[in-house]
């Protein structure tokens, strides 16, 4: 089993091009992240659970007879609204307050969001089928589902519309004028509230958009929402804020791991290997920075 | 200590000694109570004096349990064929076995959990503030997920502890479970209490407060941060263990690596009783468990929902929790002296 991977180089492609297109999607989910880290210093652990919200929205759509793809479009703008409830209702009150109060905060609202999501939709595994059908390389050797392509490709265009919004709008300079100095960018007349809860709206809709491809291209259940936030951390803590090439590298790279130690370690390691990993990245940065008598801040 | 403490701790151990009889009905709520006591207890060294605040506890706790039943049943039986079969069906534990077993296997429950906290513990506890919140909390959930896949102790299907067995007709289970929860509380409390007056608790709150300064006087903060962990590691594993026995079916995710329900309620009980304190956690422990039985008869289904709402409006509106408040609201009580003249000066500042 453990050789097959390096005896038939076909599982290998496969593996890595189903790790790269689930990467970007991951990639989407931590730059949510990393922009509300950066802005808010908040670390939001229901960020898993506004993605399967997301998902459900668009599952929705599908039961309804409209192709679930259009949820790319929907999904975040119901998210959106989502978002700033939770802002105004929760957030608003942990945002200058002790990190560990802002983690638990949301995990309150994690396990609200999980049971919730129980109640209304069903604690079944469940699937929005796009009919996208797939496509074949290498001889019919490896098969790559259209529905995936297409996923890695609006994650890349919502990505970049928003680096654009970022850089060119006027509600992006005062986020990122907010994240380098809260204080002085409401000096300099930034109503620094409104921003928070645009953030944190951005946040939930980028949330609300992998949702909806990840109900197009894998399945979605109430209670998935833990793994993505732990992904997303990892990605964010690997790459560091603000640095969005890296952001996307590492989703990439946790990605093709994790199709790795699905092939090598069992389906059932899946999830613990993903924990496990961001335990050892964590004691690995740990021990590099102590050598310059340094911790991770 | 003065004589109206000591009639305080009589009098709960006298409680605490009776209470089965008087409550009859109420044996495993009671038993549970003492489990949930030990783990606010034991948490509150790392989160309310430390300032470590842990979601990986339960790794501990989980530990133990698995440890526990597997002695029980491996010292007599092949453990593979036992969970293959689904416990007790093939093989019946003779009453001296189940007690030797239990015996042993609570050592071992505490022992080793104790030792993997040393052993990780340089690792882990070199990272701060919430790097090691959610590095923690991801070695929760990955020991339940990995757990989840070891055919030995069950896999997915679960581990059936031995049954308690019936002595010539007795039916003292609930007895049993309980003296063994309540001793391991009265254990717990004088071994916290017992720290508590030493130097280690002031260094610990030394690290709490400020690490950097610490080290720099001198402290050797991580042995001490080591030692804290250790010892509730202990003392969780110890509650695993019983808590395994009690609840008689050890599952990964559901029972053993419970992060979703043991993991965030060790957190919050010793949040709402107060960080930081002694009886803050006990008392906490006591109205969550109240609060918990209620939400878990009266919204049953709504269960989670209301425990969500529950840690929001905690965290938010009473982070220093029950003795917090008491304190800002007694400060004389706690031994802190008010200058009335300094603080009306103070106030008129404002």
């Amino acid at each position: 089993m453990d050789f097959l991977v390096f005896q038939y180089p076909m599982i290998t492609i496969q593996a890595c091009l189903d790790g790269l297109l689930l990467g970007i999607l991951f990639a989407l989910i931590a730059y949510g992240m990393a922009l509300q880290w950066g802005v808010m210093n908040i670390i939001n652990i229901a960020q898993g659970d506004l993605v399967i919200l997301g998902g459900y929205i668009a599952y929705f759509m599908y039961l309804y007879g409209i192709h679930p793809a259009w949820g790319v479009i929907v999904s975040p703008i119901i998210m959106y609204f989502v978002g700033i409830a939770i802002y105004k209702l929760v957030i608003n009150k942990v945002v200058d307050r002790d990190l560990f109060i802002s983690i638990l905060a949301t995990f309150g609202i994690s396990i609200l969001f999980m049971q919730l999501m129980n109640f209304a939709f069903g604690a079944d595994v469940v699937l929005a089928n796009s009919g996208y059908g797939t496509t074949m390389l290498f001889d019919n050797n490896v098969v790559l589902p259209n529905s995936k392509i297409f996923s890695a490709f609006i994650s890349i265009v919502f990505a970049i519309c928003l680096v654009v919004y970022m850089k060119r709008s006027k509600l992006g300079r005062a986020i990122r004028a907010t994240a380098q100095n809260a204080r002085a960018a409401k000096i300099l007349g930034v109503n620094t509230e409104k921003v928070y809860a645009a953030t944190f709206g951005i946040n939930a809709a980028l949330c609300g958009v992998a949702g909806a491809l990840i109900s197009i291209t894998f399945t979605i259940h109430p209670y998935m929402g833990l793994p993505y936030t732990i992904r997303s951390f990892m990605i964010v803590i690997v790459a560091g804020l603000g640095n969005l090439p890296g952001v996307a590298m590492s989703g990439m790279g946790l990605g093709i791991f994790e199709e790795f130690a699905d092939y090598i370690l069992g389906t059932e390691f899946r999830i613990g290997s993903v924990f496990l990993l961001l335990v050892l990245i964590l004691v690995y940065r740990r021990f590099k920075l102590s050598r310059k008598r340094e911790y991770l801040k | 200590m003065n004589k109206n403490s000591w009639i305080l701790y009589i009098g709960i151990l006298v409680f605490g000694l009776v209470a089965p009889f008087i409550f009859p009905a109420f044996k495993v709520q009671l038993s549970i109570l003492c489990v949930l006591i030990v783990l606010a207890t034991t948490w509150n060294i790392q989160g309310g004096e430390m300032g470590y605040n842990t979601f990986g506890n339960i790794l501990f706790y989980g530990l133990g349990m698995y440890l526990c039943a597997s002695v029980q049943v491996g010292m007599f039986f092949p453990l593979a064929e036992w969970t293959e079969s689904g416990g007790e069906k093939t093989f019946v534990h003779t009453p001296s076995q189940f007690f030797q077993g239990m015996a042993a296997g609570l050592v071992v429950a505490a022992v080793v959990p104790t030792i993997v906290a040393g052993l990780i513990g340089y690792a882990i506890l070199g990272l701060r503030g919430h790097y090691f919140a959610i590095c923690t909390l991801g070695l929760g959930v990955a020991a339940g997920e990995i757990s989840g896949g070891i055919e030995i102790i069950g896999a997915g299907q679960g581990f059936t502890t031995p049954p308690f067995p019936n002595i010539g007709g007795l039916e003292a289970r609930g007895e049993f479970f309980y003296f063994l929860s309540f001793g391991a509380l009265v254990l717990t409390f004088i071994a916290v209490r017992a720290i508590y007056t030493t130097r280690f608790r002031l260094i610990l709150n030394a690290i709490r407060d400020n690490e950097d300064k610490a080290e720099a006087m001198g402290i050797e903060t991580m042995k001490y941060k080591i030692t804290g962990w250790m010892i509730s590691a202990f003392f969780c594993g110890l509650a695993g263990g019983i808590m395994g026995g009690l609840v008689g079916y050890i599952d990964s995710t559901d029972v053993a690596f419970d992060g979703r329900e043991m993991g965030v309620f060790m957190v919050l009980m010793a949040i709402l009783g107060g960080k930081g304190t002694l009886w803050g956690p006990i008392i906490g422990a006591t109205l969550f468990h109240f609060f918990k039985e209620g939400f878990w008869t009266f919204f049953l289904g709504w269960q989670y929902v209301a425990l969500g709402v529950l840690i929001v409006v905690i965290v938010i509106y009473f982070p220093e929790g029950l003795m917090g408040w008491l304190r800002e609201k007694y400060p004389e009580r706690f031994g802190e002296v008010v200058d009335e003249a300094d603080r009306k000066a103070q106030v008129e500042l404002k």
